[in-house]
């Protein structure tokens, strides 16, 4: 088994298939049927033994870095604007590359305006594991 | 550095508490003024620190001594062991967090682990949380049962934190303040047993099976639990008859009010913006001023709840979706529904952000039809 991030990157990431809209934009029943397919999705991992994690992130954060010695760290943003906005993961552990890649497109199709499938993005990074007892 | 204040006379334990408090001193003040010899400065600071604990543990000894000394006033002074815990948990040297996480441990008997999964962190890291909360109080010998307040103030946030996972910490509260109301006869006491039970009676109201909020006017009222609010209301009711009232009887004098409207349209707004300005009066807490503007916008129309706003700080945690409520009130559905998608945005939680995307989502529709 190994464990992989499916990191949502909300509007972001590559081309997008289908340029959706907000959500405060889609019906009231469009923006439930979505939030109910979020909440299946984890339960049905949990059954199948693959959940580990998943969060979600408040849009608004900031970029932070270091600035020498004896000074307060400098920040940057909000970024109000930016669609890629790290919206949140989850975590699974599976048996392969394939599995995890066929999780993350079930992921994708979740369903948008007119209950059709939004497309979303999703980046799928393997975590680092320890390393085995047995190297020879 | 431990080795040297031990070398001086200190027992180990009074040692690395004199370093630690003098790193926080050097964290504190290095910043701006560097010392040439940082460990020579450590050591002179971590030796005034522990004389100074040595100092006031003996007058605090010396002030022990005088007490006991003393003939008792009467069978409610004194102070058992049990209550003597919930002090010293709540000891205003620890951080909320800490305090919390103590009480849980020592006086409500939950595992480590336990208390972690609650918490949603690893339990080595709520495991260290605990011990260095129990050496930051182990120091700490008496307290009066001055620390009421803070008591109140730890076992109100263990009750907010709700349900996550295998431990209901809201059960957990109502169980330990209960535990505490019949060692104490304190007004404030009762009154947050009192509020504790009045919002813990709407538990099965406040959400749907699919784990969505339902907002208070909206809840189905026949599954509220009539016992706990009668029970509620009695402690209240002998509480407030003390006269002496304080932030606690006031929120639960407002969750009765709630309680006792059969349906959304019988509360008493009223009387629950009166209640507000106690304990705006008792707290002054800009929480409270924001919930009463809600209060005034039921009672005098969304007009003057949106006065009511005036002089609030916008980053207030819910206030833009507060003014949504209050726009939508006013028949402003353009401009709520843009404050509910930017309520959204700042939700402190999943299901309040569904929640507000849901409302601005319901008003856009109502709009292009």
């Amino acid at each position: 088994m190994a464990k992989y991030l499916l990191l949502k990157h909300y509007r972001g990431g590559p081309a997008p298939a289908v340029d959706w809209a907000p959500m405060d934009q889609w019906t009231p029943d469009e923006v439930d049927a979505h939030v109910q397919f979020m909440r299946d999705f984890a339960a049905r991992l949990e059954e199948t033994g693959e959940f580990v994690d998943t969060q979600a992130l408040a849009p608004d954060g900031a970029f932070v870095r270091y600035d020498g010695e004896g000074r307060p760290p400098v920040t940057d943003g909000p970024f109000v604007e930016t669609k890629d906005l790290i919206a949140g993961w989850y975590i699974i552990d599976v048996e392969s590359w394939d599995r995890a890649v066929q999780l993350a497109g079930e992921l994708s199709a979740a369903p948008g305006p007119g209950g059709k499938p939004i497309y979303e993005w999703l980046e799928v990074r393997p975590f680092l594991a320890d390393s085995p007892t047995v190297t020879d | 550095m431990i080795a040297v204040i031990v070398r001086r006379g200190a027992d180990f334990a009074a040692a690395e508490d004199a370093v630690q408090d003098s790193l926080v001193e050097a964290v504190r003040v290095w910043p701006d003024d560097p010392p040439r010899d940082p460990k020579g400065w450590l050591v002179t600071v971590a030796w005034r620190k522990f004389l100074d604990a040595a100092r006031a543990d003996i007058s605090r000894r010396q002030r022990e001594v005088r007490i006991e000394g003393e003939p008792m006033s009467g069978p409610g002074e004194a102070v058992d062991d049990t209550l003597r815990l919930y002090f010293l948990c709540a000891h205003p040297s620890l951080t909320p967090a800490s305090a919390v996480a103590l009480t849980l441990r020592a006086v409500g008997g939950l595992t480590t682990r336990q208390i972690a999964r609650a918490y949603l962190v690893p339990e080595a890291t709520m495991a260290q949380r605990i011990s260095r909360a129990k050496r930051t109080v182990s120091g700490v010998r008496f307290d009066q049962p001055g620390y009421v307040a803070t008591v109140l103030r730890v076992l109100y946030l263990v009750f907010n934190e709700g349900y996550s996972g295998d431990v209901d910490l809201a059960a957990e509260a109502i169980r330990l303040t209960r535990q505490l109301a019949a060692r104490i006869n304190h007004e404030e006491v009762a009154g947050l047993l009192a509020l504790m039970l009045l919002h813990h009676a709407r538990r099965p109201a406040r959400t749907r099976t699919d784990g969505s909020l339902v907002p208070l006017t909206e809840q189905d009222r026949g599954l509220w639990d009539s016992r706990l609010i009668a029970e509620g209301v009695d402690l209240l009711q002998a509480a407030l008859a003390r006269d002496r009232l304080g932030e606690f009887q006031a929120q639960a004098a407002i969750a009765a009010l709630h309680a006792d409207a059969r349906t959304a349209e019988e509360t008493d707004w009223v009387q629950i913006v009166e209640w507000y300005d106690e304990l705006v009066r008792l707290t002054d807490s800009p929480v409270a001023r924001l919930n009463r503007a809600v209060a005034v916008g039921e009672a005098d129309g969304p007009r003057a709840g949106l006065a009511a706003l005036a002089g609030l700080d916008p980053a207030l945690p819910r206030h833009t979706a507060v003014t949504a409520y209050l726009h939508e009130r006013d028949g402003d559905p353009v401009t709520a529904a843009r404050l509910y998608a930017e309520a959204a945005r700042s939700a402190p939680s999943l299901p309040e952000r569904d929640h507000l995307t849901r409302q601005a989502a319901r008003l856009n529709a109502q709009l292009r039809s």
